[in-house]
């Protein structure tokens, strides 16, 4: 790297932060990433000598929810902290310029920092026809996310989009809209999946200043998402749990265990089945989160929520053989027709048998 | 035709104590599981008042995990029998698939329930219909529920845990995501309950209409024959 780089805290520096505030905002980034306080000060450290990560932030199809998310990241420092920490340097939703000047600015950083940036997707590409469900920039997207992976150091995929294909890439897919790790011609590189429709905005800000910090990747789980945020379940951490091991459940909407503040499973909830982090970190600043206002987790962090059959039924709706069927209304009726069968099957065998003993005599 | 027919009541000893033992508990146990495993996926109606005041679901989970342990260490343990026990212990685990008299076997016990063939062939073990019916739906199907039960009781003990490491670490992203697991899982219930079901019958009809005695043999152990034409086959 020829040019020199500001520090993120030269950076902080400059926008008026004090030493005080930067040093207290080490120490809740360690909290946030559950380091020990003994890590703040390599926090600081980093921070105060490290040269600021270039971030290309590209946008496919999407509801740019992981962005809203991200800059309402409720930490007062960190929104203004990451903002300036990483140098965003394309971002197409938020940044100022527009048009053929914005574009020149990921050419710019392809060539000064080839190898060194950080390419983060918000969204996923369509494959059908090729690619022109998506155009960025004149371009298919699809050729535009490629092209621009064979330059980055890793890649984060933002949101549900990116990670898994979220509500686009839901039954039947007409567009074939892709995550980043199933694209052909993704560059061969370490991808860091942060799902969640939109994902946590503590949880985004958190691994990236995690990247930036130690300048290495968040240990992944064997699905490629942060061990961090995405080792537990959200029932692991649920506070109506108590009611769940009782047997006390919300059976409808209006009544009284629903009052009550029960457990949601038998409406739906999908908190056994889903890493994340809301029932910990939670959502607008640790107000609160779905189950929290009364609302099953409708899994939305979870590869293909669309697809499992209703948010508000406890057993997963599969497709096939024409129908829409849950696994007991399946077996039951296989196991029907077996006993079904078994039953005139003894019934023949027995009159068989008299017809054969009166055959004897 | 005043004929008086004696024939020598020539016994084999074709299941062994663990293995019978084993068949009679993991009878319970799998019942257990069925049950419990029913009412973890469709709860039965909510209890009032404080939540200190129950733990019906965490009984129901908890009995649905000690059944399942006792069926792994008991399939474990039939696994073991088949290699020391007597060679009855081994069939329902290797199927000799590769011998053509096997799949003739096979053919004449399905012309004997579709009721063609008028008389059944004489074993010691088992038919080999019920042999490989057993190896798929029942070795390959308990296989299956305890791989894919251990994945999800992983998600319990959570990251660090063998469980999650040796099943759910691997057995999630296989199946997709945890909804798809508990679906899976859920269905093998049911291929379960398929087995059990044309199991309890066949045994039932087998026990009447076969040559060989069948349900007192898994209690007692021994076979008996009920004439005394040569077996045929082992
Ligand atoms: C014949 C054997 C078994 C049967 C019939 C059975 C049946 C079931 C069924 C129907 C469910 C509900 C699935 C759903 O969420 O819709 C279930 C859940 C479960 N089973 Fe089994 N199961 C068997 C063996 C096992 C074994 C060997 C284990 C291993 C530990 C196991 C562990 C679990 C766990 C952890 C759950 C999830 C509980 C929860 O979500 O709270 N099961 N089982
Ligand atoms: C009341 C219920 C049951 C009865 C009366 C019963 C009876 C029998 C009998 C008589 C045999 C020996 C068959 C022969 O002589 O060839 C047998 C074998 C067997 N049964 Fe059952 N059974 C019952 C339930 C079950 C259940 C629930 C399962 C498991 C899902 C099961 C799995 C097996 C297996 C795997 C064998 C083969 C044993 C071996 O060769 O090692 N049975 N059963
Ligand atoms: S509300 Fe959902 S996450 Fe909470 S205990 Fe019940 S099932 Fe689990």
């Amino acid at each position: 790297m020829a040019q020199r780089i500001e520090t993120f805290y030269e950076v902080m520096r400059r926008q008026g932060i004090t030493r005080r505030s930067f040093l207290k905002y080490c120490s809740l980034a360690a909290g946030a990433l559950g380091l020990s306080p003994a890590f703040a000060p390599k926090i600081a450290e980093a921070m105060e000598n490290k040269p600021r990560i270039p971030v290309l932030w590209l946008h496919g199809l999407e509801c740019t929810c992981c962005s809203e998310s991200f800059i309402r990241s409720a930490h007062p420092l960190a929104k203004d902290v990451i903002l300036s920490m990483i140098s965003l340097d394309f971002d197409n939703v938020i940044m100022a310029s527009a048009g053929e000047q914005a574009l020149a600015i990921i050419e710019e950083t392809i060539e000064k920092y080839d190898g060194n940036f950080l390419l983060a997707v918000e969204g996923n590409a369509p494959l059908g026809e090729e690619g022109m469900y998506c155009i960025s920039g004149g371009k298919p997207f699809v050729d535009e996310l490629t092209r621009v992976s064979q330059h980055a150091r890793a890649i984060i995929s933002w949101g549900s989009c990116a990670s898994w294909g979220c509500v686009q890439a839901a039954r039947p897919n007409p567009t074939r809209a892709t995550p980043t790790h199933k694209l052909p011609g993704i560059a061969d590189k370490p991808i860091i999946k942060v799902p969640g429709c939109p994902p946590i905005a503590e949880v985004m800000t958190s691994v990236i200043t995690y990247m930036v910090t130690f300048d290495r990747l968040p240990e992944l789980d064997n699905q490629g998402r942060p061990k961090m945020f995405y080792s537990q379940r959200i029932h692991d951490k649920c506070y109506r749990r108590g009611h769940f091991d009782a047997g006390q459940f919300v059976e409808s909407f209006d009544d009284e265990g629903a009052r009550k503040g029960y457990c949601l499973y038998k409406v739906g909830c999908k908190g056994p089945t889903t890493y994340n982090a809301c029932s910990t970190i939670k959502w607008n600043g640790g107000l609160s989160f779905p189950i929290e206002a009364g609302h099953p987790c409708i899994g939305c962090s979870e590869d293909g929520f669309w697809d499992k059959g209703g948010f508000y039924d406890r057993l997963t709706g599969i497709k096939g053989f024409g129908i829409d069927a849950n696994a007991d209304q399946i077996g039951a009726t296989a196991a029907g027709i077996v006993a079904g069968a078994a039953a005139i099957h003894a019934g023949v065998s027995v009159v068989k048998r008299i017809a054969s003993k009166g055959d004897d005599a | 035709m005043t004929e008086i027919r004696v024939h020598k009541e020539e016994a084999v000893y074709v299941y062994e104590a663990p293995v019978r033992i084993w068949h009679w508990v993991q009878v319970f146990a799998i019942f257990a599981l069925g049950v419990t495993g029913y009412l973890i996926g469709s709860p039965p109606p909510s209890l009032g008042g404080e939540a200190s005041d129950w733990f019906l679901f965490g009984w129901i989970r908890y009995i649905h995990f000690v059944s399942a342990w006792i069926v792994i260490v008991g399939f474990v343990f039939r696994l073991y029998w088949a290699f020391v026990g007597n060679p009855h212990a081994r069939e329902i685990f290797l199927p000799p698939v590769w011998r053509a008299s096997f799949w003739g076997g096979v053919w004449h016990e399905i012309l004997w329930y579709a009721m063609v063939a008028k008389e059944p062939r004489k074993y010691t073990g088992h038919n080999p219909l019920a042999v490989i019916t057993m190896h798929v739906m029942y070795v390959w199907g308990i296989v299956f529920m305890i791989v894919t039960g251990l994945a999800l009781y992983g998600e319990g003990t959570g990251m660090g845990s063998w469980q999650y490491e040796w099943f759910s670490s691997w057995v999630i992203p296989l199946f997709g995501q945890s909804q798809d697991v508990h679906t899976w899982h859920h269905l093998g219930m049911w291929v379960i309950v398929c087995f059990v079901i044309v199991h309890i019958y066949v045994a039932v009809r087998e026990d009447i209409m076969s040559r060989q005695s069948i349900i007192s043999s898994m209690i007692s152990g021994w076979r008996l024959f009920k004439d005394d034409r040569p077996v045929d086959r082992d």
